[in-house]
């Protein structure tokens, strides 16, 4: 006798129809990347892998991926084995089942009832035992993976920091950010789901051909036969489903950025009232994505039931090939019976690896991602044991200083030029003339292509990083600010102190640990003290909350000005000799101007200041102007010199002042 | 949203989803019975393919019954005889061979169709709801916009949506599996009562464990995405401040941070996959034990008589059959609540009410348009705290939003502006002038008609702007902003705003001038650039095109509201960030075409200069007016002119 179904009783659910339960993981729900412990979306990231998606080779990956995560490979051998006894469990709880059955039938009619209640304690134990040691060994799993999956995402968010300026400027920010959370989810949902199937199935697969073939080794091999054409057709059917996933993907992004468009640009769709240009395009969008989903769905639908078509050809050639080569082959009836058992046995596992097979090519993909990240080579590198820069104005030098971005031309050539300590610089020029280059190479953002720049005589690849950020300072146009307070703003400036461990219980923004210290007595009188010294007292006072007022995302409750009110504060409280200030070119509203100009005023007293100026008012108030043009810097002098000149620089002045001056003297045209 | 950092999860998080609905649902009924109505809802609307998947399920549960009968019957009506008497039965045997093929098929046939047209059913609901969304999106008035976080938005065409069809997938195999367990069961019924029974007891069995399972799995999974979330807010930050992080050396620290939330998730992720190991092992031991019952049992009934051989075989593999039902079931009332969730979130969307169109519309006058304005007052709307809580991925809608700064203590909403009585003729070129926070974004606003006074009058043309049609409107008053939204497009686009390419779109598809679009690009100085762009025109811009600086977006959008000929232009201190000798050429220019009441928002003085007559806002209130000259005896119009000399050197 054989029961097809009893090979699906062996094992949960049914592997003729592998919408295989598994709770908390929808079906349908798979490489599209709707599963259900999806990131939140970012309607700018969500395109942002123009990578096309070449399958990854898996054993490749794999490679390089034991060997990035030492975790795994700790106690693999262990893991294969206990995976390899849950198999032998799940082939032989039938088979003694099966026996069982098979057995009473032989006693003359009467039913050898004490044989079969042996044969189902046996069964219990065997059930019973593979239990625990199932769960075991899912336990195992999930925990190194899970373990793993946790270092490897820190790490690649550590190395993501470490990769330079220059770096960051060339990958859009939603690629970084995926690498760190999509890519890893998806390593995590198959940890979840996927890694037990592949420990497990192979296994259960070895096994079965294993004790068929004991029964009888000819009909192993014509059941074999007749499963192989799954693995071509497999392999077809897998390559158009990827494909139609990448499609997929694509027609969701495309989407979602034309949902963007009809929110983002509410205002402007209604001040023109163009809805009906954007809802076309939406209308658009929504349709190339079902039918892209419906390409999928058709590929979804065939995958899970070739393993099932072919059981069922392996079946019934091996019944007719059995029976007509009986005696050829010395086959008995119960061989005959175990065999074909056996042979539908192989069912589940089949269409079990085949479930998890789309799974396991999106978390490949992903793994690679992530080791190609972590392959990305390190420009800065940080000195062992480097110099520390003494406290006070800091004076520098640029000897032949060239840059370009790995993946274009160069931005500056030979730029040479000596800084003595304590001078106020303004550095000016079109866009896109290096300025802002020079300004972040100064702060070693990125490292020079060729020359170098000394600080106080040292080159500044040599000087230790702490002392560097303690040194020296940068307050960005951007003004960006972590969600937090106001003192957690000004307060994440500080730097450890010379040499000793990084500051002990300072929690970072949004540590849950203990928000109060950012609070405490010492350091809001501290950062009282700093906002004070830069004469932004009012300023606090008259926040909502003072300075525990809550900044919003990217210091987005704030105007551009008052974040670079912040950001001062933020560098009066490191004391730095150098101060490299890149001015803000949107508009600033005057009373938070006259704010921001007072409080980088006294900021700027006793240090060397370095301003990439906007501004005319900026360039004339500096000791040395630096004047940039692609990317060489053309002039430089004190600022009458330069108007007198009648170069680049006395251009740029008579713009200046024809826009300002004319306006002042109530000039209409 | 910062103090509750922790807890808030991803926008697609249904734990945090039910509290962030403004307007909460009318909960009527448990969620099992929204869930019903939910599911009678989205099958009306895409019935046939629907009816399609049920039929595959019900195929494919026939089929699998057929398929134990089958090879029970081939087991002793084949295999044993042909051993028995030594020759195959050879008609038993075909007719053995082509009802496995054909049991084959029908279960084959059944799976794909209903897996295919499940999907369908799914997707063309989601297909649906998105429509609706976009419409919705597409026709709320501004303010609504304004107090909804974008990311939210677009989480609810992209995650929600899929979410609230989700339960469609399993649905149409739930109903398949009650064909299979009443096949079952009845076949059952017919071999034998008692062991029947017997068999019948692993229902409540597992109803229970499932009831556990999902009980036990709810916690810990909400954990896992709020950890998700959490993850990747951080990641967000962190690389979007990449420059500060490095300039400040805190990239060790934001590391620790990271590694906090990353630990964080996996410990969850850990406590998951311990419940799931365990109550997998369980579910997968449980049916074999059951087989190991009923084969003992089965054995004493075929020593009593009561069946046979054939008949225990049968009642096994069809016991295993039964074991299926109910881990469908379990499975499909798992994904109830979830997609219950996500469709509450639609609703608050769908429930909005779009304003009414004025009927019949009044027309506006030809030529440049006046403005009134009588006694208009307008404070912000409440905004929900949990609405804007509710999704880390907030982008602000850009104009009007409240400064937290000027704003004072947050209880009562802030007025804005304060009974503003004002007047501009036709043709008149008028300065607004005010410090920060004093209204002139929502003045701008209010005039251009994107959002209603919360009381008071406005008319442009002397007609009420509540009585004028909104193409008319658009056609005739055009507000740049500040900081205009570019469409992902070519420029060309972008400055004409056409019809997309595709279906045909309103009346406002009239295509655009060639001489216009020159004549505007002109004025607004965006020829001199876009010539030296390889593309021209065609030129790309958004993510994937060029990236345009603050005042060549600024001028891009300068030249769309120009190539309108609008009769009323509003300029919210739209060239701010254009280079100050361009800026001043292109108000001469504008100056110059006098088919336009134009109103600017001016920070230079030299912009200032250019105006008829200057508005000083103040308070809330039109403190001044009269010429720049005139206004300076005012002694806070004089401070601020001076702070605007400063700032603008």
């Amino acid at each position: 006798m054989t029961i097809d179904e009893l090979s699906g009783g062996a094992r949960p659910g049914d592997p003729g129809d592998p919408d295989r339960l598994t709770p908390g993981g929808p079906p349908g729900l798979d490489a599209a990347g709707t599963g259900e412990a999806r990131p939140p979306v970012d309607p700018l990231a969500v395109d942002d892998d123009d990578e096309l998606e070449v399958p990854a080779k898996a054993t490749v990956v794999l490679r390089r991926g034991l060997a990035a995560s030492p975790e795994l490979r700790r106690g693999l051998l262990a893991t294969a084995l206990l995976g390899l006894t849950v198999a032998v469990g799940r082939l032989t709880v039938p088979v003694i089942i099966q026996q069982a059955l098979d057995r009473p039938t032989r006693a003359d009619g009467s039913p050898d009832t004490s044989f079969v209640v042996v044969a189902a304690a046996i069964a219990l134990a065997v059930i019973l035992t593979s239990a625990v040691l199932g769960w075991f060994t899912q336990r195992r799993l999930v925990v190194r993976a899970e373990e793993a999956i946790a270092n490897l995402r820190t790490r690649a968010f550590d190395h993501i920091h470490r990769l330079s300026v220059a770096d960051h400027n060339e990958t859009k920010r939603g690629v970084l950010v995926a690498r760190v959370t999509s890519d890893a989810e998806a390593l995590a949902r198959f940890a979840q789901w996927g890694l037990f199937s592949w420990t497990v199935n192979p296994a259960l697969i070895l096994g079965i051909a294993g004790v068929m073939a004991v029964y009888s080794w000819q009909l192993t091999l014509v059941v074999l036969a007749a499963y192989l054409p799954v693995v071509p057709l497999m392999s077809w059917i897998q390559k158009r489903q990827l494909a139609a996933y990448d499609n997929l993907r694509t027609r969701v992004a495309e989407m979602l950025s034309a949902f963007s468009e009809a929110v983002m640009g509410a205002a402007v769709i209604r001040a023109y009232g163009t809805q009906g240009r954007t809802s076309a395009g939406l209308e658009r969008a929504i349709t190339r994505r079902y039918r892209a989903r419906m390409v999928a769905n058709r590929y979804m639908a065939m995958v899970f039931v070739v393993g099932d078509l072919f059981g069922a050809v392996a079946l019934a050639s091996a019944l007719a090939v059995g029976l007509w080569q009986r005696e050829a082959w010395g086959l008995e009836a119960g061989s005959l019976v175990a065999c074909l058992f056996l042979a539908t046995m192989l069912n589940g596992p089949i269409a079990d690896l085949a479930e998890t097979m789309d799974q396991t090519q999106t978390a490949t993909a992903g793994w690679r991602k992530i080791l190609d990240l972590l392959d990305r080579p390190i420009d800065v590198v940080e000195p062992v044991d480097g110099h520390h820069l003494d406290p006070g104005p800091i004076g520098f030098e640029a000897v032949g200083v060239g840059f370009a971005y790995r993946h274009g031309d160069p931005v500056l050539h030979d730029v040479s030029i000596h800084i003595p300590p304590g001078t106020k610089v303004a550095v000016v020029g079109a866009t896109g003339s290096g300025k802002t280059t020079f300004a972040k190479l100064l702060c070693r953002l990125a490292d020079p292509v060729s020359g170098r720049i000394e600080l106080n005589g040292v080159d500044l690849r040599s000087v230790d990083p702490d002392s560097r950020h303690r040194s020296v300072r940068m307050v960005p146009q951007d003004g960006f600010l972590f969600d937090d307070t106001v003192a957690g703003n000004v307060l994440a400036g500080r730097v450890r102190s010379g040499g000793g461990p990084a500051l002990a219980g300072v929690p970072t923004p949004h540590s849950p640990a203990d928000p109060g210290s950012w609070s405490g007595d010492g350091d809001d009188g501290r950062v009282r003290a700093a906002f004070a010294a830069l004469g932004l007292g009012w300023w606090v006072d008259r926040l909502p909350n003072g300075l525990d007022t809550q900044v919003g995302e990217r210091g987005e409750n704030l105007s551009v000005g008052e974040r670079q009110l912040v950001a001062l504060a933020r560098a009066q409280l490191a004391d730095p000799g150098l101060l490299v200030l890149d001015e803000a070119t949107s508009a600033v509203d005057p009373e938070t101007d006259q704010a921001l100009t007072t409080a980088l005023r006294r900021l700027a007293e006793g240090r060397t200041l370095v301003s990439v100026a906007h501004r005319l008012s900026t360039a004339e108030a500096a000791d040395l102007v630096l004047v940039f043009e692609a990317g060489r810097l053309v002039e430089h002098g004190p600022h009458r010199e330069l108007v007198a000149r009648g170069g680049v620089y006395t251009g740029l002045h008579r713009a200046w002042i024809g826009n300002t001056r004319r306006g002042g003297g109530g000039q209409a045209a | 949203m910062a103090q509750n950092g922790q807890t808030t999860g991803t926008a697609g998080s249904a734990v945090d989803a039910a509290p962030a609905s403004p307007s909460p649902a009318p909960e009527v009924g448990s969620t099992t019975r929204q869930g019903l109505r939910l599911i009678r809802e989205l099958v009306r609307l895409h019935p046939l393919p629907f009816v399609v998947a049920v039929t595959g399920a019900a195929l494919y549960a026939a089929a699998t019954v057929g398929s134990t009968i089958v090879l029970g019957r081939l087991t002793d009506d084949v295999i044993f005889p042909t051993f028995e008497d030594g020759e195959i039965p050879s008609d038993a045997l075909g007719w053995g061979v082509a009802a496995v093929a054909a049991m084959t098929f029908l279960r084959v046939t059944g799976v794909v169709t209903r897996r295919y047209f499940a999907g369908m059913t799914s997707e063309r609901n989601q297909r649906t709801l998105r429509r609706r969304l976009g419409g919705q999106y597409l026709s709320l008035p501004l303010s609504w916009h304004q107090r909804t976080p974008a990311g939210q938005l677009l989480a609810h065409a992209d995650n929600d949506t899929e979410m609230s069809t989700e339960l469609l997938h399993p649905l149409p195999f739930s109903l398949g599996v009650v064909f299979l367990a009443v096949f079952s069961a009845g076949s059952l019924l017919v071999i034998d009562v008692w062991l029947a029974l017997v068999a019948f007891l692993i229902f409540p069995a597992l109803t229970l464990l499932n009831r556990v399972y999902s009980r036990r799995i709810e916690g810990p999974a909400a954990a896992v995405q709020a950890s998700v979330g959490h993850v990747s807010t951080i990641a967000h930050e962190s690389f979007d401040g990449a420059l500060i992080v490095k300039t400040l050396g805190r990239a060790e620290a934001e590391g620790r941070r990271f590694d906090g939330a990353a630990q964080r998730l996996r410990r969850h992720r850990v406590t998951v996959g311990y419940v799931r190991a365990f109550f997998e092992v369980i579910m997968e031991a449980l049916p074999n034990l059951g087989i190991v019952v009923v084969v003992v049992f089965g054995t004493y009934r075929i020593g009593a008589g009561a069946i046979s051989r054939g008949d225990l075989v049968q009642v096994a593999a069809l016991f295993t059959v039964l074991a299926l039902p109910m881990r469908v079931l379990g499975f499909f009332l798992e994904m109830v609540p979830p997609s219950v969730v996500s469709r509450r979130r639609l609703e608050t969307v769908f429930r909005q009410p779009v304003p009414p169109q004025p009927d019949p519309p009044t027309p506006l006058p030809a030529g440049p348009l006046s403005v009134a304005l009588r006694g208009v007052t307008f404070r912000y709307p409440t905004v929900d705290p949990a609405a804007l809580s509710a999704d880390h991925g907030a982008v602000t809608a850009g104009i009007a939003a409240p400064i937290v700064t000027g704003a004072g203590p947050a209880e009562a909403p802030p007025v804005v502006l304060r009974r503003v009585d004002l007047t501009i003729e036709p043709g008149e070129v008028v300065a607004l002038v005010g410090s920060t926070g004093s209204g002139k974004s929502t003045l701008c606003s209010l005039v251009s008609g994107l959002i209603p006074p919360s009381s008071g009058a406005i008319e442009v043309g002397g007609v009420p702007l509540s009585a004028v049609a909104e193409p008319e409107r658009a056609a005739a008053v055009a507000l740049v902003f500040q900081e205009s939204f570019l469409f992902a497009d070519t420029l060309r686009a972008n400055v004409e705003l056409g019809p997309a390419p595709g279906p045909p779109a309103g009346p406002l598809a009239e295509p655009i001038d060639l001489g216009d679009l020159e004549r505007a690009a002109s004025i607004a100085h965006v020829d001199e650039f876009i010539e030296r762009l390889p593309a021209g025109w065609d030129t790309l811009v958004g993510e994937r095109g060029v990236t345009l600086s603050g005042g060549q977006r600024q001028r891009v959008a300068l030249a769309r509201a120009l190539v309108r000929q609008p009769r009323l232009l509003i300029l919210d201190d739209a060239t701010s960030a254009v280079d100050p000798r361009i800026e001043l050429r292109i108000l001469e220019a504008l100056r110059a075409t006098k088919s336009t009441t134009t109103l600017i928002v001016a920070q230079r003085v030299s912009t200032i200069a250019l105006a008829d007559r200057v508005l000083y806002l103040a308070g809330g209130r039109i403190a001044a007016s009269g010429t720049h000259a005139e206004l300076l005896a005012d002694p806070g119009y004089r401070a601020l002119a001076e702070a605007y000399e400063v700032a603008g050197r």
